[in-house]
């Protein structure tokens, strides 16, 4: 999508134009005794797109109300663009908000509803900008209406509108796509992002859909209970998950409970259940006494007993499950004395195993992690099938 | 073209398809009996209003004709008191007018004073009971009922009160010549104050209830919305509370505003007789001391007339119709 003239001319007024830098200081919000947000630490360079991830009610919706200003943080501060915010009301924050359920005015036209916070800041311009959002957006044609009349994925560009048009240094998103079909959310996903990287403000995206995190985001932040969990780019949160929180919720990972025997250099050997496992020390929080280790099941391969090659990183069962799925297969392998562990293969055309087969699970040291031993294994499992 | 125009594309196709179908189903699967019944069953509602037309029928149209009728009568030469012979006098508007044009004026000037009076007392009352205290279920309740309570006592009696609270001797009279407010001869029993102060009061709840009604419906996240978006509380009462809450206070002020121009109790128990005289009494005194049948029935006439060319101008002029 291209932005049209007036809206890039209307841009280059504006001071903000690349967003600016949100920072959230230990920030706490407490409802009565309930802790919904926990001594939360963030930040986030402008001009990005920022994605918090988390199971529902793990405080997300208010993290962003507490930079909107629509909340008071019980503790902490918040700043943008290096200037203290905490104490300011909403109207006075360079920030804007996609809301989670729009949010629109009933008794106005889209386009003034467009209009609104231009309108309030006294911009000269005001409706020529408002007009071109709407045409950003595709939504020229239908100004006049009201936003009962229009559909859940129109009225959503409409929220849309009604906020970037404002260029605020922070744009805000509340599981805007929430309430759209999954086809219309793939679509909306990937205009979201064109037009951050056309606009180039500082978004931050709220979801608990992982892959909208990951396929939008620069930067995702885990977030569980109040805390984040996990903070980087979606591939490197996906290849080294530091908790198994995040190991389990972002996407699927099999979590082994075992003991270090030796250390080699660059990598540390350990003992799970009779088996020897290897994992890189850069790739483990832990280097001594209990870890557990993870390997995506993707990683791992399936071999028929007598194929296995020698080493380590080999896991003998029997295999107690298979699905097809299409492009791959899903196995559940028991392995004696760790227990059952998922397999996804792609269906090159190679031969599947059959259930009750004997079979070798083998892997690349690289892509083994390893997580502190005292963490429980099987953090962030319910919180993600939920969704 | 870009992926937003072949998606309302894809939508508005998916649109069709849906209503298509659940258009084709019920007609291509109903039997006979069944459309007969949805047939019966559109015609009930015309049979459920039928006792509400008798009733307006025979207790609003008729005696509006009746009334038209006696407004137009005449009195015989030499007929008794209370005597009148149908015939079609117009010039017993032209005469009533003429005599009472003041009453009508200041009527429709107090119920207005009053109707602007309720709305600023009712509004923050209904928004405080309807939006601040929105989760305080308990107080919100005990604050409702206190609304409502003045219903339970008899419209004569709170009237009545009001003539105690402002007589001359009343502390609220003492309290106001204390911060001469008040000259130390003034008074307020009896004056236009005295009964503007009890229409304000006496019709205060038919202002707050609607009103409290339209702003318990309001989404509180539209107030959020509009400070998200620049707007202080000023300014998000005026564009986003205010506009959205219209409704209600149409109801409101029509219900205030209707009655207290016709209303004669106030004016009676709380003016003078004199220069705070409503026109509701003096059709009350037309009709029941000076049994001027015609006269009362012509200025009745006049009023309902005079209100309902107001009432439709302001509605014209303030109208919700766009409104959700
Ligand atoms: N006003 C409030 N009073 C009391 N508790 C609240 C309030 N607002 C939120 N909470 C609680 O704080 C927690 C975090 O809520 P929040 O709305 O931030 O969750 P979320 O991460 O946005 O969830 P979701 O994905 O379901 O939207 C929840 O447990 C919620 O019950
Ligand atoms: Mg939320």
């Amino acid at each position: 999508m291209v932005l049209t003239d007036a809206a890039r001319d209307s841009r280059m007024e504006t001071s903000e134009d690349r967003g600016a830098d949100l920072r959230l200081s230990s920030i706490t919000k407490r409802f009565d005794d309930f802790v919904a947000v926990d001594n939360l630490d963030l930040t986030v360079p402008a001009g990005s797109f920022f994605a918090l991830l988390g199971p529902s009610g793990c405080g997300k919706t208010t993290t962003l109300r507490m930079v909107a200003g629509l909340e008071r943080p019980t503790s902490g501060s918040i700043s943008i663009g290096g200037q203290d915010v905490t104490k300011t009301s909403a109207y006075e924050r360079p920030v804007n908000t996609v809301f989670q359920s729009y949010a629109l005015f009933p008794h106005m036209s889209v386009f003034d509803n467009v209009v609104f916070g231009l309108k309030r800041r006294k911009v000269k311009d005001a409706a020529a900008q408002a007009k071109a959002v709407l045409e950003l957006v595709e939504l020229s044609h239908l100004g006049a209406r009201r936003p009962a009349q229009l559909s859940g994925g129109q009225q959503q560009r409409v929220a849309l509108a009604r906020a970037i048009v404002n260029h605020p240094a922070v744009l805000l998103l509340d599981e805007p796509l929430g309430a759209l079909d999954m086809k219309l959310r793939r679509q909306m996903q990937g205009e979201l992002k064109k037009i951050q990287m056309d606009v180039g403000l500082t978004f931050i995206h709220v979801t608990h859909d992982q892959e909208e995190a990951m396929t939008m985001a620069d930067t995702v932040a885990v977030m569980n209970a109040g805390r984040v969990e996990q903070m980087g780019a979606p591939r490197d949160l996906y290849d080294l998950p530091k908790t198994p929180f995040v190991a389990n919720f972002l996407g699927k990972s099999n979590l082994v409970a075992g003991t270090i025997t030796e250390d080699l250099g660059d990598t540390v050997a350990l003992n799970a259940g009779g088996n020897r496992i290897m994992v890189h020390k850069s790739r483990t929080t832990s280097t001594v006494g209990s870890v557990l280790v993870g390997i995506r099941p993707e990683k791992l391969q399936i071999l028929h007993a007598s194929d296995a090659p020698a080493g380590p990183n080999q896991l003998r069962g029997r295999v107690s499950d298979v699905s097809f799925t299409g492009v791959s297969t899903e196995y559940l392998v028991d392995i004696p004395g760790i227990g059952a562990l998922g397999v996804f293969s792609q269906n090159r055309g190679q031969d599947s195993a059959e259930r009750g087969d004997e079979v070798v699970l083998v892997w690349d040291t690289a892509h083994t992690f390893g997580l502190a031993g005292t963490e429980d294994a099987l953090s962030g499992i319910e919180e993600a099938a939920v969704l | 073209m870009s992926l937003l125009a072949t998606r309302r594309q894809q939508q508005t196709g998916a649109g069709k398809g849906k209503n298509g179908r659940k258009r084709n189903k019920p007609e291509d699967f109903r039997s006979p009996g069944e459309v007969a019944a949805d047939k019966r069953k559109s015609h009930m509602g015309y049979w459920l209003i039928l006792p509400g037309f008798i009733f307006m029928l025979l207790f609003f149209v008729l005696p509006v004709f009746s009334l038209l009728a006696t407004s137009l009568y005449t009195k015989p030469p030499g007929a008794d008191i209370g005597q009148f012979a149908p015939a079609l006098q117009f010039s017993n508007y032209a005469v009533v007018l003429q005599d009472y044009w003041a009453e009508l004026i200041r009527s429709f000037g107090f119920a207005l004073i009053a109707t602007v009076a309720a709305l600023l007392i009712g509004y923050p009352m209904a928004y405080l009971v309807a939006v601040r205290l929105r989760h305080r279920n308990l107080l919100r309740g005990i604050l409702l009922v206190l609304i409502i309570a003045p219903f339970f006592t008899s419209f004569i009696l709170r009237t009545q009160a009001w003539k105690q609270i402002l007589a001359d001797e009343s502390l609220v009279v003492s309290a106001l010549q204390a911060v001469a407010l008040l000259p130390e001869d003034g008074r307020l029993t009896a004056t236009a104050f005295a009964v503007v102060c009890g229409l304000t009061y006496n019709f205060l709840p038919f202002m707050t209830l609607p009103i409290y009604a339209s702003l318990e419906r309001l989404d509180t996240r539209l107030l959020e919305a509009s400070s998200d978006l620049y707007s202080n509380a000023f300014t998000t009462f005026r564009r986003v509370t205010l506009p959205l809450s219209m409704p209600g206070v149409m109801a409101g002020t029509l219900l205030t505003f209707i009655p207290a121009s016709g209303d004669y109790i106030n004016a009676a128990l709380l003016g003078n007789n004199q220069d705070t005289t409503m026109i509701g009494q003096v059709i009350d005194s037309r009709f029941f001391r000076v049994v001027d049948y015609p006269g009362a029935s012509a200025l009745s006439f006049i009023l309902m007339l005079a209100i309902l060319a107001l009432v439709t101008l302001y509605v014209r002029r303030f109208g919700t119709k766009e409104l959700i």
